[in-house]
């Protein structure tokens, strides 16, 4: 008797897939999916619970299903793509300098002056000298600072 | 960053200007700047300097081991004193403005009162 196709090893794989390449295109761009990757790790768990179910039936009704050598094969891969993520998200993210001399609230911020996109130089002083348009006051309230790792 | 632009007039509604940093060439920035839309400055330290006046350099966080800015945020008032600061201690979680415009709806601002 021919076996069936096991979709559910390939269905759990392809959201593993799904869950690895979906966080930088697209979870990353809002707040609330990029702090935390609930989203991708949701992917995940359910990929997980298809992928376990798909090598059950794979190994317990073999006469029936498919996939007792790219059941684990494709688990395996799953396995790795996982902690591939979490080592990224949840080690590699965290491996930031301790920046103990930062400026700290009540000190000082340092004066600078740098090109802005089109070339004109910009100082911190000057920046604090006016208001921004759009604002209701006369005078300006402040800056906000945003260092950034930079697109390249 | 385009979380920032999004809110950009409510920032300069309150007085406040937002601007960008990072090791990028003002050209990166310009092109970075008209694709996304982005109308604040991004301003270009190629060096480092005063990304290390900071103490913000991460030193081989960039492609091929280069230095770059960890991510980090800087409310300073108009006397140019720092009023917060957030350094956070992974890449993937930043400030989000919502959060910043609750730390400058509760500064006491001299300018603003008298607006």
């Amino acid at each position: 008797m021919k076996r069936h196709w096991n979709i559910l090893l390939w269905a759990g794989f392809f959201l593993v897939l799904a869950g690895l390449l979906t966080y930088i295109p697209i979870f990353a761009l809002f707040p609330i999916t990029r702090d935390f990757p609930w989203a991708n790790l949701l992917l995940f768990a359910a990929g997980g619970v298809l992928l376990f179910a798909g090598l059950r039936r794979a190994f317990r009704q073999s006469e029936l299903y498919r996939g007792r050598i790219f059941g684990p094969i494709l688990a395996v891969l799953s396995v790795l793509g996982v902690g591939m993520f979490a080592y990224g998200l949840f080690y590699m993210g965290r491996q930031l300098p301790a920046s103990a001399t930062a400026p700290r609230p009540g000190q000082k911020a340092p004066d600078f002056s740098l090109p802005d996109q089109n070339g004109k130089l910009v100082t911190l002083s000057e920046l604090l000298s006016s208001p921004p348009g759009g604002s209701t006051s006369t005078k300006p309230n402040g800056v906000l600072l945003i260092f950034y790792r930079g697109y390249w | 960053m385009r979380s920032f632009q999004q809110r950009l007039s409510d920032f300069n509604a309150r007085g406040f200007r937002v601007v960008a940093i990072s090791v990028d060439a003002p050209e990166v920035n310009r092109q970075h700047c008209q694709k996304l839309g982005f109308t604040y400055p991004f301003l270009s330290d190629a060096k480092a300097e005063v990304i290390q006046r900071y103490d913000l350099l991460h030193k081989g966080g960039g492609p091929n081991g280069a230095d770059i800015a960890r991510p980090a945020e800087f409310l300073i008032d108009s006397t140019g004193t720092v009023c917060w600061a957030n350094l956070t201690e992974s890449v993937f979680v930043r400030a989000r403005p919502e959060q910043v415009l609750k730390v400058i709806n509760g500064l006491k601002l001299v300018a603003s009162e008298a607006g």
